[in-house]
């Protein structure tokens, strides 16, 4: 037996490290593998919460997370491909051409 | 037994996770995310939720993993330059990161239940009725999402193309 709070602080954790990783990581495919890391946090905590109120609904919902986290990633990794296309590079420092 | 598996399982998707966070490579972050992925397909087995355990493993750390590895591999990334450009995220990042972690753990221990546990084998079961009710009450949403799923293949060959 574990207490069920135990799971949703893991995801907490996950989600913290996710948010570390996006906040200092400098290449671009990283930063992106860290929003990867915080959906799969938030997913934790929809099937521990299903589990607790015997609702399906959660799992269900994860399913739709991973649909639109495909969708995301593989438009993602387009915008990546075209970006390092016309910069050449992949850190996010030099893609400053919205920063006032 | 069963909580040496939750402790070995939540560890090592800590483990992996700050592994993300310290290789400089991104290849190396990736395999590292696929491990925390795999960790946590094993917890969802634990939480009985098998469907969702096998789409973890075929979608996430099979589909959209190889998806990042291949990239990653196609634009040749090489180690992460070390810049300290931003020194907003480098004073106030991590006292943020915590504080939100913290702001988390104490509202979670504040509304959750103490004696709410998770027993192994409690809720077995659950794929035959996770599709019914996709196709029954899920069903508009399920069409959406295969229309949004459409989109983003047209987009991605857009974008990703050459220019001509």
């Amino acid at each position: 037996m574990v207490p069920l709070s135990y799971y949703l602080v893991l995801s907490a954790i996950l989600f913290g490290l996710g948010v570390a990783g996006f906040l200092f990581k400098r290449n671009i495919v990283t930063i992106f593998m860290s929003v990867e890391l915080m959906l799969n946090a938030v997913n934790l905590t929809f099937v521990t919460l299903s589990y607790a109120f015997r609702q399906l609904d959660g799992q269900i919902f994860v399913f739709f997370v991973m649909v639109v986290a495909a969708a995301e990633a593989s438009v993602g990794l387009a915008i990546i491909i075209a970006v390092f296309r016309n910069r050449q590079t992949l850190n996010a420092d030099e893609i400053s051409g919205m920063k006032l | 037994m069963y909580q040496i598996f939750f402790f070995l399982f939540a560890g090592a998707a800590i483990g992996f996770a700050v592994n993300l966070l310290l290789q400089r490579h991104p290849i190396y972050s990736a395999l590292s995310l696929i491990g925390v992925m795999a960790s946590l397909a094993s917890l969802y087995l634990m939480l009985g939720a098998e469907f969702i355990a096998a789409v973890q493993v075929i979608v996430y750390a099979g589909a959209i993993m190889v998806l990042f590895v291949f990239v990653i591999m196609l634009l040749n990334a090489g180690e992460e330059a070390r810049t300290h450009r931003s020194r907003l995220v480098g004073q106030f990042g991590m006292p943020l990161v915590v504080m939100l972690l913290g702001l988390l753990a104490s509202v979670l221990f504040r509304q959750v239940p103490p004696d709410a546990v998770v027993r192994f084998g409690d809720y077995p079961g659950q794929t035959a009725s996770i599709g019914l009710r996709l196709f029954l009450d899920y069903l508009l949403p399920f069409e959406v999402v295969s229309i949004l799923i459409l989109v983003a293949i047209i987009g991605a060959v857009v974008l990703a193309r050459k220019e001509v």
